[in-house]
Formats: C-alpha cells, structure tokens, sequence
C-alpha cells in the first residue's frame, strides 16, 4: 500500500523512524512470543521427559501415561465435528438461502450470541441440565441398542459420558463454524445461482449445483478450524466428562477417556514435581496437535484466498 | 397464434397451506404416540424435545410422500432439504435457549447486595459472594488488555502499512497460529515462565493469569483492527501524503481516526472473548477466598474461575455453593452480553459511510 515515488528521495523524519521500528517489533514480537510459548512449555515440560522422572504414582512413563488422553481428546472432538458439520451446513444455508435478509440478519446476532458465552458457563450448564436430560435416552439405547459396539457396557447413572461431551462440544463450535460457512455460501456468485433456477432448477439443485461446489472448501476449513477449537477446549469437557485413563470407545459409560486439556485443568492445581513437569509436556502435545490442524485449515484457505471467510 | 402452456404447473403443485397442515398433524401424532407409549414423566408430562424430534420425522415422511406423489421427485427432495434446513436453525436455538433461560432462573437466586460486596473469606455455607472474584476479573482483564491493545494495533499497522515480503508473510501466518492456541496452553505458558521469573513460591499470581490473557487477546485484536485498516480507502493516504503530511502523521491521523469505530469494536469483541476465559487463570492466577488487589504477589480469584471451583469443590450445604456458581455464571453473561451490546452500537452508529 506504499505507493511512494522510489525515485524521490524522501527525508526521514525522526517520527517515521520511530513509528517504523515500532510496528516492526510489535510484529517480531509476535513471532517472539509464539517462541516463547513452545520454549518454556518445552523447557517445563522436560524433565519428566528425561530418565528417573518420579511421577509419585500417577504414571508410569510419559508416553502411556498421555495415550489415552490423545485418542480422548481426538475421539470427542471428532464426535462433536460428526455432530456440528450437518447442523452448521444446514444453518448457513437456513440463513444464506432460506429465511428472508431481514430475518436472516437477527438470526445471525442470536448464533453469534452462542460464540459469546464463557465455556465455563457451557460446563455447568452441560453437567447440571444436559446431561441429566439426555440420561433416560442413554438408559433406552443402552437397553435396546447395545449390540451396536458403540453403546455396550454399563450405562452411565449421570449422564456425564463421551456422547454428552460431544454434544455440547458441538454446541461450542456450531456458532464458528456456521458464521464461517454463511460468509463462503453468500459469496456463491450471483450468476450462478441466476442461471441454475433459469434452467427450471429447484432451490436445492440451485444449491446442490452452484453454491454446494463454490463452498465446499469453506466447509472443508470450518471443519477444521472446528476441530481446532474442540481439540483445545478445557472447562467444558472438565466439568461435563467423568473422566478415566483408559481407552474406550463406548459412548454411554462413566469410563470416558479424558482430553489432554481437562486432564490438565483437573490435576494441574495440585501436581507438584516431575507429575507438573508432565503436565505441561502434555500441553506442548496438545498445541502442536491444535497447530498442524490449524495450519491444515489455512492451507487450505489460502488456496482460494478470494473468499478467505475467516477474515 | 396459439397460447402456450405456462411455465409454472399449478396443477402439479401441493396446496400452499400443506407444509402448515402436515407439520400441525405430526406435532399432533408424535403427542399422541408419546403420551400412548407412556414415554412421560412421573406427572404424564411428555419430553417436548423427543416430541419435537418424532415430529420431524413424521413432516418428513409425510411430506415426501405427498410431495413424491403429487409434484415429482425433484421438488420433493426440495422439501426435504428445506425441512433439514429449518430443522437444524431450529434445533440450534434449543440449546441457547435452553442455556440463557437456566442462567437466568437460576442465577437470580443470589443476584443480591452481599454477592457483589462479601468475599468467600471465611464463608463456609450461605451467603458470602464474588466481590474477590469480580475485583480479580476486572484487574486482570484491564492488564491484558493493556498489554494486548498496543501490541495488536501496532502488529496490525505494521501488517497493513509498513510489512512487506517474508516477515510479513509469517507474521500474518503465526498470527492465524496463536489465534488457534488452546487457552489452556496459554496458561501454562503464563505459569512456566513465571516459575522462572518468580521462582517456585509465589509463580502463580494475578499477572501471570493477566499474560496468559493477553496471548489470547492480541491476535484477535490484531485480526480485527487488521480488517478495520485493510478497508480504508487509499484515497485518503494518498490525499495526506500530496499534502506533505509524513506517513507516521497520515498513519496516525488519517488511516487511524477513519478506522477507529471499527478497531474499538474488535478490542471490545476481544475483550468479551478473555473474560470468559477460565482454564488459563485457573492455572495462572489460582483461587483463593480472599480479596487480593496486588496482581504481582499472591493468587487472585476471577469470575470464572469462581463458577468453577463454586461447583468443582463444593463445601458442606453444597446448595449454596451451586448457587453461588449459577450467580456467577449469570454475572458473567451479563458482562458479556453487555460488551457485546456496545460493540453493536459502537459500530452500528461510528461506521465508517464512504
């Protein structure tokens, strides 16, 4: 956006100089403070990593002891993304190509309404009125559905299981992802659509065949972008799940594989030692996982950066 | 010359009303399946929501076939589709609903003068409130904020104005990274690098909650003055630059002022994005039971992390202390709600009209 002649030989001014550098270290300062992050989580991290790590009981080694929050941690934020993606498809198109522009604008503020309100809030409200609505349809499945893999073994008495955990996640990132999705399907050029329902097609051919392809990396990016924040979320899953070390698949125990981040938030106030030291190493873990995702979605962004919906 | 048939089929089309009718006589046989089948609590009152949810299914089916009958497969996968459509914004609200109203109901509960005034100091059943946690929020937020405002603009100035080639590519890339970190990790970031600054004793205090705050803040900020900056016609630099003005003066006088309503709406966006924030103050600030107003030494409670350990930890006439968590929660949207009500205005009323 400078388009200062090179040619004329401008004299610098104390004030340029100063603002110049400013900006400029303000920028490196991001890269710095990104370093920063991975360094002293690594620095904290690595003596539980080192041999004779004494983790007073609480794990054996730092690989198996982290196993089962890695698949927890993927296992319900995929649940949660099965979940959302359908919904926010469905709610960009609501809004993008259904409901009337008036309307469609107050829609908008109320999902946006649900990007606002503190996780915390989402916890409690997940653990004292979810979980115990949801809890009579678990006892049902469990008893009429359990030779699906998915529902077998002791159904929960709370409520508090993976699939409880996985829907609220969703309920979480439904909002960012649906934004995102109506931003890319209302940039779906005009003539398209136009020329689609001027050959007789019906709505949903218009969008089956205009706006579904234009879309579809949008869709791709709200999915992992999605991903990335369930991946990271802490005091939802902390509260909601009732959580064990192990690895299962069944979605209606009370043995529900925890996530790195609830794990951390659970154990981190009272670890002490080479246990803490671990901890920590487990959260450089989780943000590498939630950086390649991230990066994953960008790419994938920046392909067709004409309608980048993040910014 | 001879009249052709008209585009439009009428004869081939549902009555208009039909949608109206067929949703009317599911709700009513998905009722009367439920209250038949004895799926009702203890007092005969069905689950609305499993009503709701039969219903639909019921619309659906109904709908197809009719629709497959009368007008043809394509308009009746229409239909389907715009059942799926409205099906998902409606069940979207239900969970907000839901949500707003027990915050609410629950939460006045204990909207009273002594949760604002009392601490939890010495408090172990009724009464006592979240004056310690209120005052550690407001600290704490105003610190990150102080921290992440200049950090941010200044990034994004530099992105826009000033930033060329490879660092300017990698600036903006790393910023869509930190955009993405966990909160949590931030929190451990904060708490490693107190432990190294303030050693093991006392690493966990107010402003190590108020860093871990501010890695989250700063790019968000970054991003939305970044926005604000990007859309600010050349024109207008140009203009002040033939003028003689230098660009630091243009950048400051000119691009800023132009952009500000913008800019002050993403810093307040922002702002209600970390208070909410609860697992990195968890982490880096701790809770206590006191009122602390020195963010550098000893732990300090925020409205968060009070929801939190409210319910978390529990004392003797556990009620109280949900009740205390719900009071809490309510505050907490309030504040949010609020913030979010003021960037609205702020931007519906200072926008920029070219």
């Amino acid at each position: 956006m400078t388009s200062m002649g090179d040619k004329a030989k401008v004299k610098a001014r104390v004030g340029d100089i100063v603002f110049s550098r400013l900006a400029r270290f303000s920028g490196i300062g991001i890269l710095v403070i990104l370093a920063a992050v991975a360094f002293f989580l690594f620095l904290q991290g690595l003596p539980a990593l080192l041999p004779g790590a004494d983790f007073v009981g609480k794990a054996d080694n730092p690989l198996s002891y982290v196993a089962p929050y890695i698949f927890g941690t993927v296992y319900s934020s995929i649940i949660a993304l099965l979940i959302a993606t359908p919904l926010a498809v469905g709610i960009a198109l609501y809004i993008s190509h259904f409901a009337d522009r008036r309307f469609s604008q107050v829609i908008g503020y109320i999902i946006d309404l649900l990007a606002a309100i503190p996780s915390v809030v989402f916890g409690l409200w997940g653990i004292l009125i979810l979980a115990p609505f949801l809890n009579p349809t678990y006892v049902w499945l469990s008893e009429n559905l359990n030779w699906i893999p998915l529902f077998e073994g002791q159904v929960s008495a709370t409520g508090r299981t993976m699939l409880t955990a996985g829907i609220v996640l969703a309920i979480m990132v439904l909002p960012i992802m649906s934004a995102l999705i109506r931003e890319v399907f209302l940039q779906t050029p005009r003539l398209h659509e136009e020329a689609a329902l001027a050959l007789g097609a019906t709505r949903w051919e218009m969008i089956k065949m205009a706006v579904l392809p234009f879309g579809r990396p949008g869709i791709i990016s709200s999915m992992m972008l999605g991903l990335g924040r369930a991946l990271g979320e802490t005091m939802a899953v902390a509260l909601v799940l009732s959580p064990a070390s192990i690895v299962n698949f069944a979605l209606l125990t009370s043995q529900n594989s925890n996530t790195i981040a609830a794990n951390i938030a659970l154990d981190f106030p009272e670890a002490g030692g080479d246990y803490r030291s671990l901890l920590i190493a487990t959260g450089l873990m989780l943000f590498l996982i939630t950086m390649i995702v991230n990066m994953i979605a960008r790419y994938v962004i920046s392909r067709r950066a004409a309608f980048s919906g993040a910014n | 010359m001879t009249t052709t048939a008209p585009i439009i089929d009428t004869s081939n089309t549902l009555p208009r009303r039909f949608s109206l009718f067929a949703l009317g006589g599911s709700v009513a046989i998905s009722l009367s399946v439920f209250i038949l089948a004895g799926f009702t609590s203890e007092d005969g009152i069905p689950n609305f929501f499993g009503v709701g949810v039969l219903a639909f299914i019921f619309y659906m089916v109904i709908s197809f076939i009719a629709s497959r009958a009368v007008e043809g497969r394509r308009k009746a996968a229409d239909r389907m589709v715009t059942g799926w459509v409205t099906a998902a914004f409606t069940l979207a609200l239900v969970p907000l609903t839901s949500l707003i109203w027990t915050v609410f109901s629950n939460g006045l509960n204990r909207m009273d003068i002594t949760f604002f005034t009392n601490s939890m100091r010495n408090v172990l059943g009724e009464g006592g409130g979240a004056y310690h946690a209120i005052i550690g929020t407001l600290e704490l937020t105003g610190i990150a904020t102080a921290i992440a405002l200049p950090l941010g603009i200044l990034t994004a100035i530099y992105l826009v104005e000033y930033g060329r080639g490879r660092l300017k590519n990698a600036v903006t890339f790393f910023i869509d990274v930190m955009t993405g970190i966990p909160s949590i990790v931030a929190g451990l970031f904060a708490f490693s690098l107190f432990l190294i600054l303030f050693g093991p004793a006392s690493a966990i205090n107010g402003m190590a909650g108020a860093v871990s705050l501010a890695v989250l803040m700063t790019p968000v900020v970054t991003r939305a003055t970044e926005e604000m900056l990007k859309i600010v016609p050349n024109e207008l630099r140009e203009a002040s630059y033939a003028l003689g003005v230098p660009k630091y003066l243009t950048i400051l006088k000119v691009v800023i002022p132009t952009a500000l309503a913008g800019i002050a709406t993403g810093v307040i966006i922002a702002i209600a994005r970390v208070i909410g924030e609860t697992a990195p103050l968890l982490l880096a600030a701790g809770f206590t039971t006191s009122v602390n107003f020195n963010p550098l030494e000893e732990k300090m409670m925020t409205l968060p992390v009070f929801v939190y350990t409210s319910y978390a930890i529990q004392g003797t006439d556990a009620q109280s202390y949900v009740d205390r968590a719900w009071a809490g929660a309510l505050t907490l949207m309030l504040i949010v709600m609020v913030l979010n009500l003021i960037a609205r205005i702020i931007s519906r009323i200072f926008s920029p009209k070219f």
